[in-house]
């Protein structure tokens, strides 16, 4: 049940251990709608809950903010649990850091304006977050593929819009030169020629419309492949790194089978292998971690460059937008006189 | 049916000129119209319901008035062709431009055809125009005889008299000049429709960019995500005030010159028929004049008689063709004259307030944080 006072409850269990690390099982309960999901967990290692605080205390301690601290490192205490000392001291050290590091996150979610820092959010959400975005440019994709094809629709228009003008200024003309009230015929050979500067100005609105706005959607368009596309690596990465760990599982229970069936020479090999692949899953976390940390600081940026860029283009169209209009008004203020003086 | 027409003084008793169609009502596919005339007396106003049966029930009976010398020298006042509520795209390609804008533009041309039809002082002495006018009921739906001005109905022989030589030297000039600008304002026409209606696909097309930028915009807290949505929604309203301008400027094109050159080429066909009637009429006469010439002694009383009438009728033609002409030529040219500059000052207008709005949309981005 969630408790009345947090709308964040936080739970944080005892420390499973994968490969050379161990990693805390955080399993978070919320109402609030900012979360994708009522229920979550997250796995995350000592390291991460002290990064955290770094970063929050660097961003809000200047403010006055008061950031929660997690609990002090113990080298002591850590190394009797790695060595697998099985005593109280061990057990009780596991409960009191597994206790502190849960009341940490608890404060840090009950604080009303660190719960919105994006840090925070990425800790407690990180592959929600990838998630997330990835149905962001999933669905992006398809809002700028139909806002192309609208655009391309639109040029087309244009350039429709162009032939039947310059056809209404030629069948224009022919009226003049039949018509024999000269100042109609003046008029209407005035019409004509306003009609021809007129094409001019749809053919290049029609260009406007592609370069401004197709060519910049149809960019955009890439670009989210690409985006896609450094999704799908991280996922490699990750997959390497799930596949490591499977593999020293492997190792371990080969090391074990030839223990119990006393093979000394090949139990040599076997703890090699078990060293080497520890190593590989080590190394791999790291690369999932700095890949996946570089994937959301590109994100970041993709998307304030995204804004940017349709800001400018907009700006050019307006611009190009109001030379038509004011062009179209001296044209109309040029023919107004011709049209009066039909007598 | 002609007994239905009331004994009522020769003279139109409302003013011909600010006759109204005030209203226009869809039934299914029937559309009646309110039109709304002004009583001469100054006491007040009729307001009639009608609908397109009625006004050919005017025009037939205008056509077929048997005691006016000269009728056939008239140039009617057009009436536009039928529209109906659900009209086929046949018959929506037919009234061109009369049939865009929620028949706004048609009230327009059916209001002008009365006006004109009720300021002509032949046409307005007929009793059916004060009955269409004025009467409560409607006029009678029967339908008159056979009128001699169906053009649908003359053999296909009599269009090659179409050609024939004219005796007088105004008339062959009034004639070519009739058919050439016939032809040129009928293309003038269709070429202005395709324009307007490539304008309304443009209008429409802006509209749904400007739906489709709105399914950008994405809830949220991220201040990226929010950045971005907000820009989307300006850039919508962007599109909006395109949509709107397009959708001005073509509403301007309809209102004014589209139904000028609407009315003009109508006017022109008009022209041609009474030019046409004429000339049938100089055919017959020369026929009538051979006929005399060759008949037998026995006959030629008789033919000398149909020669002599016929000759009346021509001249009588003649006269009324000269003075509707004359009239036609001033009319047109202040018809034209006017919906140029209306044209003109309209789109101006547009223009002038489209920039505007375009302008405060560019100070809008320029100011927007980066």
């Amino acid at each position: 049940e969630l408790d009345d006072k947090f709308e964040v409850l936080v739970s944080v269990k005892d420390p499973e251990k994968i490969g050379e690390v161990y990693e805390k099982h955080c399993a978070f309960q919320t109402t609030l709608p900012m979360f994708r999901n009522k229920t979550f967990t997250v796995r995350r290692r000592f390291s991460d809950f002290l990064g955290l605080y770094e970063k929050l205390s660097e961003k809000h301690g200047p403010n006055g903010f008061i950031v929660p601290p997690p609990p002090e490192k113990s080298i002591l205490g850590m190394t009797k649990v790695k060595v697998g000392k099985e005593d109280s001291s061990s057990a009780d050290f596991v409960e009191r850091r597994r206790g502190a590091l849960e009341r940490y996150l608890q404060r840090v979610v009950n604080h009303p304006s660190l719960i919105q820092d994006p840090d925070v959010r990425e800790f407690l959400e990180r592959e929600e977050w990838f998630e997330e975005k990835l149905q962001e440019v999933e669905s992006a994709d398809q809002q700028f593929r139909k806002l192309h094809a609208l655009v391309e629709s639109l040029v087309i228009h244009r350039k429709e819009l162009s032939l039947n003008t310059a056809s209404f200024a030629k069948s224009t003309a022919m009226l003049g030169s039949a018509e024999d009230n000269t100042a109609l015929s003046r008029a209407l050979s005035q019409l004509a020629e306003v009609e021809d500067k007129m094409e001019q100005l749809h053919q290049d609105q029609a260009a406007n419309d592609t370069f401004s706005f197709a060519e910049l959607i149809a960019d955009y368009i890439r670009l989210l492949g690409a985006v896609r596309g450094s999704f799908d690596h991280r996922m490699k990465v990750w997959q390497r790194w799930q596949d490591a760990q499977a593999m020293l599982q492997k190792k371990r229970e080969t090391e074990a089978k030839l223990l119990w069936a006393n093979k000394p020479d090949k139990l040599q090999l076997a703890k090699e292998e078990i060293a080497e692949w520890e190593a590989k899953v080590t190394q791999y976390e790291r690369d999932f971690e700095r890949v996946s940390a570089t994937v959301r600081k590109e994100v970041v940026r993709f998307e304030k460059e995204k804004t940017k860029n349709f800001k400018r283009q907009i700006i050019k169209y307006l611009e190009s937008l109001l030379q038509s209009q004011q062009q179209l008004i001296k044209y109309w203020e040029a023919f107004l006189p011709e049209a009066k003086a039909i007598a | 049916m002609m007994e239905e027409v009331k004994e009522v003084t020769s003279a139109l008793s409302v003013h011909g000129h600010n006759i109204k169609i005030t209203d226009v009502v869809k039934d299914g596919d029937a559309l009646t119209f309110v039109i709304v005339s002004q009583k001469l007396s100054g006491t007040g106003e009729y307001h009639v319901d009608r609908t397109w049966d009625d006004f050919e029930w005017l025009q037939q009976h205008l056509f077929s008035q048997e005691d006016v010398p000269g009728l056939q020298g008239v140039i009617f006042p057009p009436l536009p062709a039928k529209a109906s509520g659900n009209a086929s795209a046949k018959i929506m390609k037919q009234l061109g431009v009369l049939g865009l804008g929620e028949w706004q533009p048609y009230c327009k041309a059916l209001e002008t055809f009365l006006q004109q039809v009720a300021t002509h002082k032949i046409l307005n002495k007929n009793k059916a125009v004060e009955v269409f006018l004025t009467s409560s009921d409607a006029p009678g739906r029967q339908k008159v005889k056979k009128n001699i001005f169906n053009r649908l109905s003359q053999a296909v022989e009599e269009m090659r008299k179409e050609g024939h030589k004219d005796v007088d030297e105004f008339f062959q000039t009034e004639r070519d000049h009739n058919l050439v600008l016939t032809g040129c304002t009928k293309t003038a026409a269709e070429k202005f429709l395709d324009m307007v209606l490539t304008e309304q696909k443009i209008a429409v097309a802006c509209g749904h960019f400007s739906a489709a930028l709105h399914l950008c915009v994405e809830p949220g807290e991220d201040p990226d995500k929010k950045a971005f949505s907000r820009l989307c929604v300006q850039i919508s309203e962007v599109f909006d005030s395109m949509k709107k301008n397009m959708t001005s400027v073509a509403e301007n094109n309809v209102n004014t010159l589209g139904l000028g050159l609407d009315l003009e080429s109508r006017y022109q066909e008009a022209e041609k028929e009474m030019l046409f009637r004429r000339t049938c009429k100089l055919v017959e006469l020369e026929n009538a004049r051979r006929n005399a010439e060759k008949a037998k002694p026995v006959k030629k009383a008789a033919m000398e008689e149909v020669k002599t009438a016929t000759q009346t009728e021509f001249q009588q033609i003649c006269g009324v063709a000269r003075q509707e002409i004359k009239q036609f030529h001033g009319v047109r040219v202040k018809m034209l004259q006017q919906a140029l500059v209306q044209w003109c000052e309209k789109q101006l207008l547009t223009a002038k307030e489209s920039t505007d709005q375009f302008n405060q949309h560019l100070q809008a981005f320029r100011g927007m944080a980066q």
